[in-house]
């Protein structure tokens, strides 16, 4: 019953929101009271369902009551077999603990940062039905079920960055969010086809338990043969990384920045991209029978890292910045499953999740503080001036670089000790990007605090006379995720990666015997132990150079350095390059197909044409009556002399 | 002496027949001079209706004779009527000017 409490509250409190959004609000009273009810509604819903989720954590993790909660058949046709199902196990819980948290904190914030919006029911609406696909994926106990959850957050990550609607730009960033997603479902729902193909089943624990017995077996695919779980892990792979922005596919993350915070922080940070890492991690028994997948996975994974950092340093707009951060902290939870240490990437995932949260809601609460401006250059000095937000969002960068004794810093080092023990190549490969990425990570964060709270207000007055602490709504939320930002990470430790992990992750993970990375992150070389310590630190101490002690320095290098701080500062030209390579010749398709193929063609011989000559004929036949008595005459003439005729040759013949 | 038979008052309503018939076609000038020519196609056909009567010796074609007499002094008279109060109507009765159906 809690579980499928924890699972539906949202679902309840969704609906009815939805329902008060639709209610016609014609006086202002009336709006402020349908505002207040929704708000109270999904608030409390998300608390509940926080508190059940908990409970069942509890129940699950510590009196390892693992089951699966059958709820009603969906589809049932021939061996294709789909429930409604909540799965239970550590994996699940641990997401199901997590997603309910961070969104009961962001249900709450929200209700101070959308306080002036005029649609605040349909807001809640929309983020109690995304918490609920997101907790549909995570507890799915067969792929349809997760591919309902994951196109569901992939329908409300669209309505959300879409909130504003009025706004061309955000129409235009959900239309991308939701095409490049359409990209990654499609190899996810390859994946599924390809694995009921090779199982004859999607239910999750019939593969596991065959996934074993099918390692040799080969699939052939356009007339190649291939190894097939090799086939399945990439198709379902290219599902993670549309959903979790890695390389390739992580141009939508940025952009979706055009949605309110609020959803910045849920979904582009805490909880659906990390779906594709979710995945991974759920679908361990498939992927540790290909290493080629799982080396795909890591230098997809170490590659994203590096490359989103590198552009996350020279953003301005602090959305932007942490979004970047995103990317390539997902970059890092991918590659510790590439290298089989999934519950590296999933403690990544759940210290992510808390201070990622709260750097985006202290972002928010920073650009509610400005008068919704994003820019970092016109901020600068609002340390004294928001002092709480200002202490908070020094946490969560804290932790983000990986301090100790923050979240971040168990979580990350575990991840980068993982990727030297595995002790191969592409391992290896990760490692370096990793820690490069962890000094470019340290330097944006600090880039970001200095810039946003340091130095001289660079704002005009107006806006720096406004300049006001958010509300104790906004606040308060933020001291929850802060506190997870401080202690997820040494209280997890133990139990997701140290000593207690086989006892604590029971069967959720599979991991084979050959694959002992994560074993072996205990025993790495001291160096490698300090090296992210060292590097951000070192990040640090250069973000201090060049915005407090010289900060001409960082507009002299840009000049020096003009063409690498051009493409970087355009994103390595990605946008571009598929502007041209997909945008533009689907554009020109569609206008030919448009042009051409419907105006001249379709509508052409069809029912322009058509219409065209009927009055083209009604015209002439028009023509013919001239209205002048002798021509109506003459026509009579002419057939009387035609039918006499015809009588007459027809007797005669 | 050239006996006058049933062929010569044919030939005669045929010619009066087609100048009639011409008479609606060429003229472009007035509408009365149709409703002569109408008249005089009439005529045509009564003289055919008597020929014919006297050659098969039956009176019948002589009574359709007088029949369309009548009818045709109706029809001369409605004709005109119509005409008076179109010319009232639109000050003119040139067949060129009447062409208010046209397409």
């Amino acid at each position: 019953m809690l579980p499928a409490l924890a699972v539906f509250l949202p679902l309840i409190g969704g609906f009815i929101a939805g329902f008060l959004a639709l209610l016609p609000t014609h006086d202002k009273d009336r709006t402020h009271r349908l505002d207040l009810a929704a708000q109270l509604v999904t608030c409390g819903c998300m608390l509940l369902a926080a508190m059940c989720a908990a409970l069942t954590f509890y129940d699950v993790v510590f009196e390892r009551n693992v089951s699966t909660i059958e709820i009603m058949t969906w589809i049932e046709s021939g061996s294709l077999q789909v429930s409604w199902a909540l799965k239970l196990d550590t994996l699940s819980c641990t997401m199901l603990a997590m997603v309910t948290i961070v969104s009961s904190m962001i249900h709450i914030y929200s209700v101070g940062y959308m306080h002036h919006d005029r649609s605040v029911p349909r807001f809640m609406c929309y983020l109690s039905l995304f918490s609920f696909c997101m907790l549909m994926l995570v507890t799915s106990s067969n792929l349809v079920q997760m591919f309902f959850g994951w196109e569901g957050v992939g329908l409300f990550s669209y309505l959300l960055i879409g909130f504003w609607y009025a706004k061309p730009s955000a129409n235009a960033a959900a239309i991308k969010a939701f095409l490049v997603n359409r990209v990654g479902d499609f190899g996810f729902a390859l994946g599924i086809f390809a694995v009921f193909v090779l199982f004859d089943s999607i239910q999750l624990d019939t593969i596991f338990s065959a996934a074993g017995g099918m390692a040799g077996v080969r699939m052939n695919v356009f007339g190649v043969d291939f190894h097939a779980l090799t086939i399945i892990c990439l198709l379902l792979f290219v599902g993670a990384m549309g959903k979790s922005a890695q390389l390739g596919l992580h141009t939508w993350l940025p952009d979706a920045m055009e949605g309110p915070t609020p959803v910045s922080a849920l979904i582009h940070a805490a909880t659906m991209v990390t779906a594709g890492v979710f995945m991974v991690a759920r679908l361990s028994p498939l992927f540790e029978y290909s290493d080629v997948a799982l080396t795909v996975v890591t230098v997809v994974g170490a590659s994203t890292a590096i490359f989103a950092a590198t552009i996350g340093c020279v953003q301005n707009d602090i959305k932007r910045v942490i979004a970047y951060s995103t990317c390539s902290q997902l970059g890092y939870m991918f590659f510790a499953c590439g290298v089989s240490a999934y519950s590296a990437g999933v403690f990544h995932l759940t210290t992510h999740a808390f201070f990622k949260a709260l750097l985006f809601l202290g972002a928010g609460s920073v650009i509610h503080a400005m008068s919704d401006e994003q820019d970092m250059r016109k901020m600068g000095g609002l340390g004294r001036l928001i002092p709480v937000t200002c202490i908070l969002m020094y946490i969560g960068s804290l932790a983000l670089v990986g301090i100790p004794p923050f979240a971040g810093y168990f979580s990350k080092d575990i991840v980068l000790e993982a990727a030297w023990a595995s002790d191969t190549g592409v391992g290896r490969y990760a490692f370096w990007m990793g820690i490069a990425a962890a000094f470019l990570t340290a330097f944006y964060s600090w880039r970001l605090l200095l810039m946003t709270f340091h130095g001289a207000p660079r704002g005009d007055e107006i806006v720096m006379a406004h300049v006001h602490e958010s509300p104790k709504v906004m606040i308060l939320p933020l001291f929850v995720l802060a506190a997870g930002a401080i202690g997820a990470g040494y209280l997890g430790y133990e139990s997701f990666v140290g000593v207690g992990a086989v006892e604590y992750w029971g069967n959720a993970i599979l991991i084979l015997p050959e694959h002992s990375a994560l074993e072996n992150a205990h025993y790495v070389p001291l160096w490698v132990k300090y090296a992210p310590l060292a590097v951000g630190a070192a990040g640090i101490a250069l973000a201090y150079i060049f915005y407090m002690f010289a900060p001409s320095l960082p507009a002299r290098l840009a000049v020096t350095f003009s063409s690498i701080h051009r493409f970087l500062i355009n994103k390595w030209y990605f946008d571009e390059l598929y502007d041209f390579l997909f945008v533009r010749p689907a554009f020109t398709i569609g206008r030919y197909l448009w042009r051409t193929g419907d105006c001249k063609i379709i509508d052409g011989f069809g029912p322009d044409g058509i219409s065209a000559v009927t009055v083209d004929l009604a015209r002439r036949a028009a023509r013919l009556q001239t209205g002048y008595v002798y021509h109506y005459a003459f026509a009579m003439l002419i057939g009387v002399v035609f039918f006499v005729s015809w009588y007459l040759m027809a007797r005669a013949g | 002496m050239l006996e006058i038979g049933l062929s010569h008052y044919l030939s005669l309503a045929a010619i009066l027949f087609a100048l009639g018939i011409f008479g609606v076609f060429l003229n472009r000038k007035n509408v009365i001079i149709i409703l002569m020519s109408i008249e005089l196609m009439l005529l045509a056909v009564n003289i055919n209706l008597v020929a014919f009567s006297t050659n098969l010796n039956d009176l019948l074609g002589q009574i359709f004779a007088m029949f369309v007499l009548t009818v045709a002094a109706a029809e001369a008279a409605v004709g005109l009527a119509i005409l008076v109060v179109y010319f009232r109507n639109r000050g003119s009765i040139a067949v060129d000017d009447i062409n208010l159906m046209n397409g």
